[in-house]
């Protein structure tokens, strides 16, 4: 999304805004009028030279589906939910965000490597970490109970049954987004 | 005498002991009893860019477990909070998602009642030992101490799921942190995001505005930055000496967990409150008092 682009109305999809708000979180997505507070509110747009919360609703509501689900910023959301408490229109901008990040996912096969890893970590010990060995031994020298078990296999059907496992089985990765 | 599950998350036994050792000091000294966890996993904050269904299913099965005990659940992350919390109430109003949550466990013998509160250390501290309470518990008053807090976004955002604090001006924490005799300093841009959710991907922007949060709290003469959330510890701890050397900066602002400060008014000795595992060593605020 960094280089300013003729928007062709070949590239719009009219049926993209509806899709989108269908998707829990980001009904409201349709009510977005520009004013930009979810930008002028971002930590994250005040550093990052692309990520601009208002463009990407600007771009749904354009419909260029293909634009923003191959653009890396929308990585960069870091959800404080500014964006959904000052919106004067109550569109959840950092949960639009979510319903696209979840869309590159599922649609383009693509994920930031860190999240694939998350998942991986969940699937083998219920933690998004591999704890050491050193810090579970550390926990009886510092008098801590030991840590709840997870019951992995209720994590890998939930992973199954709501289609995570066929997500991220082939999914490519990338592991950094440019500032 | 209150009882709560205690809902760890994953970057506490990871990293951040100490936040667990010194909470579970403090808030067993205030009459806050805890039961483990029966089984555990993640929150599923983490899994929800990947799929939401997954992160409101993760969440719900941790929600059914504490219903089973009968108990509602303490978290110490913020993280942890927001997402247990949100995942409650939305399942609770809205019969669409609940149902669809309810099939996907279904077939693990699980069901979302909505019958478990979710609250973070702050609100217990707050609601169930209460203000008096914890005065009572200060018998070494922190007077001399200058700090500010970094309440964090995920106790706070999206406000229409919270309803303990002023997401524009919080005051919780401050007050809390006033009960221990230290001195809460304003400074500019508190309600400030640490950055960390993104560091996976990209190290520079939360650098950044860790930076500036540095600066502003270094700026109004706070000694220490006092937060409640073990993920913008680690961004403002750990992290420093790295943000000191991006930007050829000098900060040496020590990160104290809310339980290392109340721990010291509440008598116990700094050794018990594991501020060796800091990476911004405190010796200069601990030989102050």
């Amino acid at each position: 999304m960094s280089k300013m682009r003729t928007v062709k109305s070949s590239e719009m999809d009219p049926r993209f805004k509806y899709e989108i708000s269908k998707a829990p979180g980001a009904e409201k997505i349709m009510n977005c009028f520009q004013c930009a507070t979810c930008t002028a509110d971002c930590p994250i747009a005040r550093f990052s030279r692309f990520y601009r919360p208002r463009r990407i609703a600007r771009m749904v509501q354009f419909g260029l589906k293909d634009r923003l689900l191959s653009s890396d910023d929308l990585w960069l959301c870091s959800t404080c939910y500014a964006c959904i408490d000052h919106c004067p229109q109550d569109v959840e901008v950092a949960n639009v965000v979510r319903v696209l990040r979840n869309m590159v996912v599922k649609e383009k096969g693509m994920i930031p490597l860190v999240f694939r890893e998350l998942a991986s970590n969940l699937l083998k010990t219920g933690y998004v970490y591999v704890i050491p060995e050193s810090r579970l031994k550390r926990r009886t020298e510092q008098g801590l109970p030991p840590l709840p078990r997870a019951n992995l296999e209720v994590i890998t059907r939930i992973f199954g049954v709501t289609g995570s496992t066929k997500i991220l089985e082939n999914v490519k990765t990338f592991e950094k987004v440019e500032t | 005498m209150s009882k709560y599950l205690l809902f760890l998350g994953c970057v506490i036994p990871y990293r951040l002991s100490s936040y667990e050792v010194t909470a579970r000091k403090v808030l067993s000294k205030l009459g806050v009893e805890l039961q483990e966890m029966p089984e555990f996993n993640c929150c599923g904050f983490p899994m929800d860019p990947v799929n939401h269904d997954l992160m409101l299913t993760l969440a719900a099965r941790n929600l059914c477990l504490a219903e089973k005990e009968g108990l509602s659940i303490l978290t110490l992350c913020n993280g942890c909070f927001g997402t247990l919390n949100k995942t409650n109430k939305m399942l609770k109003e809205d019969k669409d998602a609940r149902e669809r949550v309810n099939g996907y466990l279904k077939e693990s013998g699980m069901q979302f009642r909505g019958t478990a509160e979710v609250k973070h250390l702050v609100h217990v501290l707050a609601e169930d030992v209460g203000f008096e309470k914890i005065k009572e518990a200060v018998s070494k008053p922190l007077g001399q101490m200058r700090v500010a807090q970094h309440t964090g976004c995920h106790i706070l955002r999206p406000a229409k799921y919270i309803d303990q604090d002023d997401p524009e001006n919080p005051t919780l924490l401050k007050n809390l942190i006033r009960l221990t005799g230290a001195a809460c300093l304003d400074y500019l841009g508190e309600t400030e995001c640490c950055g960390n959710p993104i560091i996976g991907v990209n190290e520079e922007i939360p650098f950044n505005i860790a930076r500036e949060k540095l600066n502003n709290v270094k700026g109004v003469g706070a000694k220490a930055l006092i937060t409640v959330c073990p993920f913008c510890h680690m961004m403002y701890d750990l992290n420093q000496p790295r943000i000191e050397r991006a930007f050829n900066e000098k900060y040496g602002i020590p990160v104290l967990h809310y339980t290392q400060l109340l721990g010291l008014a509440m008598g116990f000795k700094s050794e018990e409150l594991e501020f060796n595992e800091l990476r911004v060593k405190p010796t200069e605020l601990l030989n102050s008092i």
